[in-house]
């Protein structure tokens, strides 16, 4: 299921001193099963254009197509769009209200009129995707979990819509890193096993690196960089600017080749940084050896 | 959507009007109600609504952002002006089957709403120039001489800033909630009654569990500040009364003696 996105634009408060210009002429394109990572800064607009392409905001111009569906025409009805694409909120543990985690996971299926048998077996198919023991806490009450636990059930509630599209918004934000990496390692899997196109917001350079097979870089509501992972962050300087950093370990070696340009500094991950450092210090010590 | 709700909003902006005393605009916010009572002839609305104007000029303030805080209760209005319209009796001046309409009816109906968009339009000059934390601090200095009585009066004001700052706090809270329901397939529009009353109950469980999440955290702050009430408390900025307030001043009692006079042309 592709995305199309074409010249949006997006205006908070239109008309009054305190206007927002929150998304400037955006237009891309995502194909049927791709990761993509966006980043941006506080304010760049992340989670406004992410709510576009679910209709639950309205372009004040431009399209967008999913599925071959142009979702802004008018009258269009808003279900079938919310069964393609689930949007999991920043913080979406907010959202949780049922008495037990099963009730809360069948509330999104259930909007859909999926009922009987089927619901049961979907909400506990999602629970269980999300890395969580079904039989353990289908009746507890949501308000009684951890926070790692609430996003993981408030997760599954959209997971349990079946949609095609998953588009997460900061979905590990607040945790700690052994919660982060286990949820990381869910929507890993999710990609894979269940063919999930996925959009993915993060402030992790690292986890975008690993993960996206693209990046969207949005800065004050306008589309910068749209590019594979490499070629995005070897635009160090540019993506500083605008309040952004790169992976962790293409920092050090962007650091290392201001040093000494000698050394490749465009790295980025762990294993060739790693034989990079370690033939330098050979050559070094061979050379220090012949003088 | 539900942001668009303007009520007791407040209009950033460098006017003379912005820059006058609360306890003034209080003050004449008051007047200016009671006098919409005393008035009872064209003349007297046609002054007040002149002088409404004129002020909203002065304000910076446009008209067409003040016109939008009316359309809430412009079914009040129009209620109003249908009821009166065919409830007066007098001289019939149209009459039709079981509907009558009299010169007294439809006399009475255009006074009562135009006093209520004067009212409300008058009132909201007074929280659309006026920041939050200066109302109530006007507010405060209004009620101290009741401090005597054993009233709160810092109490009161404080409940009263912390109860207006946190209205559009919750107002963007009940968005998201609607929002991330809506994502999970929630419809809030469509179906019975019972059906949409239901619909909430998604909404209203969050948006409650939210509300309570932000006053604990509050109150851990303020604590943690130690706060412990007003005896003693001074502030940052004391409001004063300048020239311009005395000015507005000598205005309003003018305006208030001709409003009066217009009862007698
Ligand atoms: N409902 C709203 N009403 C008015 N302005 C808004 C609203 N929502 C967002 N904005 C403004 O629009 C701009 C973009 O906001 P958005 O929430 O999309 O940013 P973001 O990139 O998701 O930021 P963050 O990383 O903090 O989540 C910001 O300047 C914000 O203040
Ligand atoms: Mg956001």
């Amino acid at each position: 299921m592709s995305i199309e996105v074409k010249n949006i634009n997006h205006i908070y408060a239109e008309g009054l001193p305190f206007e927002t210009v929150a998304l400037n002429d955006i237009s891309f394109n995502i194909d049927d099963g791709k990761f993509v990572g966006i980043i941006g800064h506080t304010g760049s607009g992340k989670s406004t254009l992410l709510q576009h392409l679910n209709g639950l905001l309205k372009p004040k111009s431009g399209s967008i197509t999913v599925d071959g569906v142009d979702i802004t025409a008018p009258g269009k009805k808003m279900t079938e769009i919310r069964k393609k694409v689930g949007l999991v909120f920043q913080y979406p543990e907010y959202q949780l209200f049922e008495e037990t985690v099963e009730k809360d996971v069948a509330f999104g299926p259930k909007n859909l009129g999926m009922q009987g048998e089927e619901l049961e077996a979907t909400v506990k198919e999602a629970i269980e995707l999300v890395g969580l023991d079904f039989e353990e806490i289908k009746e507890r009450s949501p308000f009684d979990l951890s926070g790692g636990q609430k996003r993981r059930v408030a997760i599954a509630g959209v997971i349990a819509m079946k949609p095609k599209i998953l588009i997460l918004d900061e979905p590990t934000a607040g945790l700690d890193p052994k919660a982060h990496r286990e949820l990381l390692s869910t929507i890993k899997k999710l990609h894979k096993n269940e063919k999930l196109t996925i959009l993915f917001v993060s402030h992790n350079m690292d986890d975008i690196m690993e993960m996206a097979d693209s990046v969207m870089v949005l800065e004050n509501g306008t589309l910068v960089m749209n590019d594979s992972p490499e070629r995005v962050f070897s635009r160090w300087e540019e993506l500083e600017k605008i309040g952004l950093n790169v992976p962790q370990i293409t920092e050090l070696m962007k650091k290392l080749e201001k040093k000494d340009s000698s050394i490749e500094g465009n790295v980025f991950d762990m294993e060739k940084a790693a034989s990079i450092i370690k033939n330098y210090i050979n050559s070094k010590e061979s050379k220090a050896q012949n003088d | 959507m539900i942001r668009d709700i303007t009520l007791g909003q407040y209009f950033p902006g460098n006017s003379k009007v912005h820059k006058l005393d609360a306890r003034t605009k209080i003050i004449a916010t008051i007047m200016f109600i009671v006098e919409l009572f005393i008035v009872n002839n064209f003349y007297g609305f046609a002054l007040a609504t002149a002088t409404m104007f004129m002020i909203i000029k002065v304000s910076k303030v446009p008209v067409r952002f003040m016109v939008k805080g009316l359309k809430p209760i412009f079914i009040i209005i129009i209620f109003t002006f249908v009821i009166n319209v065919f409830m007066v009796d007098g001289t019939i001046l149209f009459h039709w089957k079981f509907i009558t309409i009299s010169y007294e009816g439809l006399y009475r109906a255009f006074f009562m709403a135009a006093r209520l968009i004067l009212l409300i339009l008058g009132s909201s000059i007074l929280t659309l120039t006026t920041k939050p934390l200066s109302l109530t601090d006007g507010i405060e200095k209004l009620l101290r001489p009741l401090n005597k009585i054993g009233l709160p009066s810092h109490e009161i004001a404080m409940m009263m800033t912390i109860a207006l700052r946190f209205i559009p706090t919750l107002l963007e809270e009940t968005d998201k909630i609607m929002k991330a329901q809506q994502a999970r397939g929630a419809d809030f529009e469509s179906g019975s009654v019972i059906h949409r009353a239901k619909s909430l109950i998604p909404i209203l469980v969050p948006l409650f569990i939210s509300a309570f999440r932000i006053a604990q955290d509050l109150a851990m702050a303020m604590e943690a500040r130690c706060y412990k009430g007003g005896k003693g408390r001074t502030r940052m900025n004391e409001i004063k009364f300048t020239r311009s307030d005395i000015y507005a001043s000598v205005f309003l009692a003018a305006f208030l003696a001709m409003i009066i006079g217009t009862r007698y042309i």
